[in-house]
């Protein structure tokens, strides 16, 4: 390696200097950059940011007047541009020395060539327009036989290069990939490795020759294309299984001390994250113990990477010594190191929080913030019921320290997250403690924290917790602490906590025995009237007023406040205030609109607003226009001010002839255009109150939509430490016992600081030794007490998974009985279906749903399901009741959908519990993702929930009745998402999680995810060859390539029949060796495909109006013709 | 993934910045203020990581000079912190007097096309290993 690099370094310098006369460094510099010198200086003895400015401006001038006159030598020229070059970074704009730094590296002789390019890279960014006057240059450059200049365009067209060029260069930059010179072959890779960055579409075909690369026998080149490799296997970890020899083998070099000691090793070792090599890093964690810096920089590598592989009892011990080398380092830097480790490893195992608990004490007191801010976040992975007070308590000490808004956002977030995200775990321990600390968030970061935090502390006020009278309590608790500061005078609250004070009181004040609901809107109106509220406050606090009143039997507040808010100058006030007004003129219908604490009853919302109909179709009848659509109105505005209509066919084509939608008969009054009765409605009446209203619930409304982010590596943190830990608990214990004595007074309050924040990881007895009684016990914290007695159970059973079953062993045993049974007998019915043997072998029935389920999918026989297999065999009692209803629920829907084409099923993540397979179908108008879910245990699944994270490329949308409350025993359920495309893309992952809860305890969650390719979106575009001729000229990106046809589909027919099967193209027409072909991207990019046949190789041509289509569809026909 | 590199001067004047991906030309001189700020204000007995906004800064004191590394958190922090010890360490070798404050900006501007070595998305390419002095 290293001799590589002296090359690198020597080649450019070597130059300069031998351009010199003279040569010697010390004449060089002088000559190269004396005036540079002088301005370096000029500013350094400069002491104020003004005289800089001027001086730099000055500068900037005479630079001006240099670069544009026409004597200007390039040498000069060469010389400026070192000095715009200082300029610059110093942060003025010299925007134009531009295009000369361009015209430097077109016409210089090799090293003002280098300094032009170096401008260029310095001063232009990817999308720079300047930028395509320099791809002349680079092809110049890349085919010199001078591999100086070769080496330079390579440089920058890894930096950077348009990406609508790429295409130009490259062929060029392939060839430089069998060059001899390795230092060529390495930047060939690097600039592959910047377009397969910028666009993976078009560096597909050349992924073999990436693979020559990593083979080459310079280990230069072989690093460089461990990066690409590296973005690859990120992608897509499965593809690539096939290379982990290699990496191995190169791993083992490096290991073995063949290749130079360098830096690569972490960037291998991340790409061996994905793979299981337990036996290499073992003997790179024995080789790293060498105490350098660099090494240790490996070494935290390798921790991570063993924390993150299938863990492995051997390694994990080494890892752990690790990182206690690094915790218990003087150095600050290395702590630092430890304690993100440390993070880490935490949830892993929680064991290390336990031994290092003095250090992570001592750096919670550190004057560095930044180690304290990491301590914290250390802190927050082990936060538990029971050290969840001193916790937040230092989370919050932080936080009043700290200004930096970044800092409190994340700050906030976690405490937020903590107490009140984690709907199913609250670890908070009492009411007033819970709102206290609330109270408190808010104030800090109230402006700055992130949306979803008040909405689900306000959810999770609403919906409250299994005891009503404790909810109630929690609840009075919040609206008394607020009425009381809102008392106080003088104080300024964020504008979130505002609103959250207002909701609160306006949904809780009922509570109040002894304030009335007079006094409380008294109080709002005060704030109401308060100028330094904002807008959007205020809407929150008239809300609350009008909930509160039909409560308030007469208020002159209200009549006040209408009186203040008819005449305000914001629409949304005035809106707000005269709903009050008519509402206020009829009670009783107040009082049925507005009832006290329904806050978490959903809404029945009539959508289609169907009981407008009338009240349209008379608007109608009396010569009313139909209601357009926006984007409809505005189409109409602009075909109205063109006069000449250059692309003529192309919309209309795409919204109005596919999407078949028709206007309800009574409306459309013969016009084409689709007017929608609901929407008529919805504009014209805005004498209507009662959609008002519904504005009102809608902040309520939404609420529950709100999804709980369940953060359970948290919340799953307590069931493995109280089993696993005990033996280590104990021996720590005892020596901090024998220490006590010793002891200062300062120790011991840290060890009391300790064993209050780490009570959570130990056994009970470590609180007690240490002489601090028990935190009381609060109503939070059952849960944690039931998985204490279990833990003395399973103790034994280091399996914490089992612990939840093991407890409910009763139960298990009945089921166990009831599945023996149940499995003898649809073993035999089964067999007779002459099934898949090795499936049902395995040794529970609890399979025997997905049994059924995978059988019907993968051999995709609708026939099977047709003739109800599932009900041959009746399993006793209530699972086969279930069961029953499951099959033939699950029947049914396949028969739904047998009528698109769908994927075979696959699995996509199982445990124990659960199992969860996937196919896609191929529906006309979107890609239905189906999840089946099969719940293999005989216990009863309780709010099995599957949700999908957001994806940046799609859109996915639930279908109706997915979300269960109950998953019975032994039962397969099915959840279909229809995903939609938003931005053409290459491949996608969908990924998302299935949570549940078993029993009231235990709850899980399992991720998985799905690989979505643009394929999956492609559907065949049914039109004519006279709509197909129009088209094909309206659009502007077309692609061609040749492809050679196998021996098989010489036939042009039979090569179409494949696209078309393959890659659901639709068949236009075959004249004679030519045949036309169209698909469609959804939900509405049309794609073009024009074929002809010569001897035995086939032209495709494409056209679309997306650019990226075309590429994308080109490749996949070149992998079907290749395939097929 | 290494963000940008810069060398300031303990008076904050920007010595040598190098973006590796674009930012507006008003934004760099904001960032840099409050990047060498933040440098500035930290003594020997705290840690040279700093986290700022959504990115970590990894800084090393050479004299009068700050050699400041912006990366993503994908990075490992101590290889950074060698790695710009490795740089000083291949200035020091080709121009002498490497921490005078006059000279540096010309070295510097001198020596970018090698910082080609260190394309963006890589953070080490190419330099070679060498063992700190500590």
């Amino acid at each position: 390696m290293s001799d590589i690099v002296e090359k690198t370094l020597t080649a450019l310098p070597g130059l300069f200097l031998q351009n010199q006369p003279g040569g010697g460094p010390a004449a060089a510099k002088a000559s190269f950059s004396s005036r540079l010198g002088s301005l370096v200086r000029g500013i350094t003895a400069l002491t104020s940011k003004h005289e800089e400015e001027k001086l730099i401006q000055q500068e900037l001038s005479s630079l001006k007047a240099t670069v544009s006159a026409p004597t200007t030598t390039l040498k000069m020229m060469k010389e400026c541009m070192v000095r715009l070059i200082y300029c610059e970074m110093l942060g003025y704009d010299a925007s134009f020395g531009y295009i000369h730094a361009i015209k430097l590296a077109q016409q210089g002789n090799l090293l003002e060539k280098r300094v032009g390019y170096l401008a260029v890279s310095l001063f232009l960014h990817e999308s720079h327009e300047l930028l395509l006057l320099l791809v002349n240059t680079v092809v110049k450059d890349l085919q010199s036989t001078n591999l100086v200049e070769v080496c330079m365009a390579l440089t920058v067209v890894s930096q950077i290069f348009p990406r609508e060029m790429i295409p130009a260069v490259l062929p060029l930059i392939e060839d430089k990939l069998q060059h001899s010179k390795e230092i060529i072959r390495r930047k060939a890779v690097l600039a592959l490795y910047k377009f397969h960055l910028i666009a993976p579409n078009q560096v597909q075909h050349i992924h073999i020759k990436f693979r020559k690369a990593l083979c080459d026998r310079d280990v230069g080149v072989m690093a460089a294309s461990l990066h690409i490799y590296l973005r690859m296997i990120k992608e897509n970890s499965s593809g690539y299984k096939d290379l982990t020899g290699s990496f191995v083998t190169i791993l083992k070099q490096v290991v073995g001390g063949k290749l130079p000691v360098d830096f690569n090793y972490h960037i291998l070792l991340q790409v061996l994250q994905k793979y299981i090599l337990l036996l290499y890093l073992t003997m790179i964690l024995t080789i790293s113990a060498i105490f350098i810096f660099l090494s240790l920089a490996i070494l935290f590598e390798c921790v991570h990477t063993v924390y993150s592989i299938y863990p492995k009892s051997e390694l994990l011990e080494k890892a752990a010594k690790c990182i206690g080398k690094f915790v218990l380092s003087p150095k600050i830097n290395l702590k630092y190191l430890g304690l993100k480790a440390l993070t880490y490893v935490i949830q892993q195992d929680p064991t290390l929080a336990l031994q290092h608990q003095m250090t992570i004490i001592e750096c919670l007191d550190h004057p560095d913030p930044i180690i304290k801010r990491e301590t914290l976040e250390l802190l927050y992975r082990i936060t538990n019921a029971q050290n969840v007070t001193v916790i937040v308590q230092k989370m919050l000490e932080y936080l009043h320290q700290s200004k930096e808004e970044y800092v409190i956002v994340n700050l906030v977030g976690k405490i937020a997250d903590v107490l009140v995200l984690n709907t199913v775990d609250t670890y908070a321990p009492d009411n007033a403690w819970f709102i206290q600390t609330m109270n408190a968030v808010f104030s800090v970061g109230g402006d700055v924290m992130h949306p979803d935090i008040p909405n689900n502390f306000l959810r999770l006020l609403a919906e409250g917790f299994d005891d009503e009278t404790e909810d109630q309590q929690l609840r009075l608790y919040a609206v008394q602490s607020y009425l009381t500061l809102l008392d106080m005078e003088n104080v300024f609250y964020p504008q979130r906590f505002l609103q959250v004070m207002s909701w609160v009181l306006g949904e809780y004040s009922y509570l109040l025995d002894k304030e009335t609901p007079a006094e409380v809107i008294a109080k709002l109106y005060k704030l109401l009237m308060n100028d330094s509220v904002s807008s959007e406050t205020k809407t929150w606090l008239i809300a609350a007023v009008t909930k509160l009143t039909p409560q308030a039997h007469s208020s002159d507040t209200v009549e006040r406040l209408i009186h203040e808010f008819t005449i305000s100058l914001d629409t949304c006030m005035r809106q707000h205030a005269f709903e009050l007004k008519h509402l206020h003129e009829n009670v009783e219908l107040m009082k049925s609109l507005l009832p006290v604490d329904r806050s978490c009853e959903d809404l029945a919302v009539d959508a289609s607003l169907s009981f407008l109909d009338g009240f349209v179709a008379e608007g109608l009848s009396q010569g009313a226009a139909p209601y357009k659509p926006h984007h409809q109105r505005q189409e109409e505005k602009l075909s109205q001010e063109k006069v000449l209509n250059f692309e003529p066919y192309g919309l209309s084509f795409s919204s109005s002839g596919f999407t078949g939608r028709q206007s309800p008969a009574g409306i459309s009054l013969g016009s084409d255009i689709s007017g929608n009765s609901a929407e008529t409605g919805l504009k014209e009446t805005n004498s209507l109150k009662l959609e008002g209203i519904k504005k009102l619930w809608g902040k309520e409304g939404y609420l529950p939509k709100k999804e709980s982010k369940t953060g359970d590596e948290s919340g799953a943190l307590p069931i493995p430490q109280e089993s696993i830990m005990e033996n280590v608990d104990q021996a720590i214990t005892k020596k901090d016992q024998s220490q006590v004595l010793t002891q200062s007074k300062e120790e011991k309050e840290k060890q009391l600081l300790a064993s209050s924040l780490f009570v959570g990881l130990g056994s009970e007895s470590t609180v007690n030794l240490l002489g601090k009684a028990d935190t009381v016990s609060h109503k939070f914290r059952r849960k944690s007490k039931i998985k204490e007695a279990k833990s003395g159970e399973t103790s034994s059973t280091h399996n914490m998974t089992c612990s939840s079953f093991s407890s409910l062993s009763n139960v298990a045993y009945e089921d166990d009985y009831y599945l023996n049974t149940l499995h003898d007998r649809g073993d035999k019915e089964l067999k007779t279906f002459s099934l898949n043997s090795e499936l049902l072998d395995s040794e529970s029935l609890t399979e025997l749903p997905l049994v059924e389920k995978f059988s019907n999918c993968s051999l995709s026989t609708p026939s099977l399901f047709a003739d109800n297999s599932m009900e041959i065999f009746h399993p006793p009692q209530s699972i086969a009741a279930s069961v029953a209803k499951e099959s033939s629920l699950a029947s049914s829907f396949l028969e739904e959908t047998t009528e698109y084409i769908h994927s075979n099923a696959m699995e996509v993540c199982n445990n124990e519990t659960i199992s969860v397979s996937s196919y896609k179908i191929w529906k006309d108008d979107c890609l239905l993702m189906v999840w089946s879910v099969t719940n293999k245990s005989g216990l009863e699944l309780k709010s099995a929930n599957l949700e999908i994270f957001p994806a940046e490329n799609f859109k996915v949308t639930e279908q109706p009745g997915c979300c269960l409350p109950i998953m019975e025993a032994e039962s397969t359920k099915s959840f279909q998402y229809s995903v939609q495309i938003e931005k053409p893309f290459t491949e996608g992952i969908l990924s998302g999680f299935i949570s549940y809860h078993m029993m009231d305890t235990h709850s899980a969650q399992l991720e998985f995810s799905v690989n979505l390719s643009l394929l999956d979106f492609i559907r065949p575009l049914k039109i004519s060859s006279e709509d197909f001729g129009k088209l094909w000229l309206s659009f502007a990106n077309d692609v061609k390539q040749n492809v050679k046809m196998s021996e098989s589909q010489a036939a042009l027919s039979s090569a179409l029949k494949t696209l078309q099967q393959k890659l659901r193209l639709h068949i236009i027409e075959i004249i004679g060796n030519e045949g036309l072909l169209a698909c469609q991207l959804l939900p509405s990019i049309p794609c073009l495909l024009h074929c002809r046949v010569y001897a035995d190789v086939l032209a495709l041509w494409f056209r679309s109006s997306c650019s990226t289509l075309p590429d994308y569809l080109l490749y996949q026909c070149q992998k079907v013709m290749e395939g097929s | 993934m290494i963000k940008f590199f810069l060398m300031v001067n303990k008076q904050g004047q920007t010595r040598l910045s190098k973006y590796y991906e674009h930012v507006d030309i008003n934004k760099r001189t904001l960032l840099e203020t409050e990047v060498i700020k933040s440098c500035l204000s930290r003594s020997n007995e705290q840690c040279s990581f700093i986290e700022y906004k959504d990115f970590k800064l990894i800084y090393r004191q050479y004299a009068a000079l700050f050699i400041v590394v912006g990366v993503n958190d994908t990075e490992n922090e101590m290889a950074i912190y060698e790695f710009i010890h490795n740089f000083v360490e291949v200035l020091d070798e080709y121009f002498s007097r490497v921490e005078s404050i006059d000279e540096l900006p010309k070295i510097c501007s001198a020596l970018e096309p090698q910082q080609a070595c260190f394309s963006p998305d890589s953070s080490f390419k190419g330099a070679a290993s060498t063992t700190p002095i500590y």
